[in-house]
């Protein structure tokens, strides 16, 4: 699955840094009908969460009031060169992840 | 024998209608502020919400309810001793009452998170924190909105 990740490549100890993640998916809430009166499922992402060097730094719970292609921003104090894990689950089984690597000086 | 413009309209009237169009209707069920009030229950327990300490930053009317962007922070030194724990957004009128909940700790150096939403009409929403102590903060903020969310076609 596509994603989109913003993570700095470079800064300094000690700096919050802004991390924006955005990943493709219908979001499809549950709530609409077709003509024909058919519920069309619930097809969302439940859960996001980003781990820095391992360690769980940001998470969250994504309900169908979320716009379809999921769009977080977020920061962190970069403390150590190292990698950025995102992981997305939702219904259906969805998952996916992406990474980033920060040299920090 | 050429067609004339009468037989033609016919013709392509009768092809649309054959067709079938589906068209998504709006739920006609929505959250009430009774069901907003429960869900913010549900997070926070019987402990009391004071209100301050939280930003809202959404625009005050959007055309468009499918995508509508939104910035919560909260003035936290986010230190080990005192830091966000978490932000809870709400709104009032949605088929359901919750938008997001976003869980942070003092390594997350900022509370902020930016996110866009879904309001299916002109609404109230709020957002609420946890602190390190575990008092509430709340901020409320209303939304007018021309194009409602979940009403577009399906193709």
């Amino acid at each position: 699955m596509a994603a989109l990740i913003n993570v700095p490549a470079k800064a300094k100890r000690g700096d919050v840094i802004e991390i924006r993640t955005l990943t493709s998916h219908i979001m499809e809430t549950g709530f609409r009908h077709t003509t024909d009166g058919k519920l069309v499922p619930r097809d969302i992402i439940t859960s996001f969460t980003c781990r820095y060097n391992g360690a769980e730094i940001f998470r969250a719970d994504l309900f169908p009031a979320i716009a379809a292609n999921p769009y977080l921003s977020f920061f962190t104090v970069a403390r150590e060169s190292g990698k950025f894990e995102f992981e997305w689950i939702g219904d259906n089984g969805y998952s996916s992840t992406a990474s980033a690597s920060i040299i920090v000086e | 024998m050429p067609t004339t413009r009468r037989q033609f309209l016919s013709l392509a009237g009768g092809v649309a209608a054959a067709g079938t169009i589906p068209i998504v209707t709006l739920r006609p069920l929505h959250a009430t502020p009774a069901m907003l009030n429960t869900a913010i229950r549900n997070v926070v327990g019987e402990a009391p919400i004071r209100t301050g300490r939280v930003k809202l930053d959404i625009p005050p009317l959007v055309e468009n309810g499918n995508t509508v962007p939104m910035t919560v922070s909260v003035a936290s030194p986010m230190t080990a001793d005192d830091h966000v724990k978490s932000i809870h957004v709400f709104n009032e009128k949605n088929p359901q009452p919750n938008i997001g909940n976003f869980y942070f700790g003092p390594s997350t150096g900022r509370a902020q998170v930016a996110t866009r939403i879904r309001l299916a009409d002109t609404q109230k929403v709020v957002a609420i924190t946890r602190l390190s102590d575990d008092t509430f903060w709340q901020v409320a903020a209303d939304v007018v909105v021309t194009l409602a969310a979940c009403t577009e076609e399906m193709n």
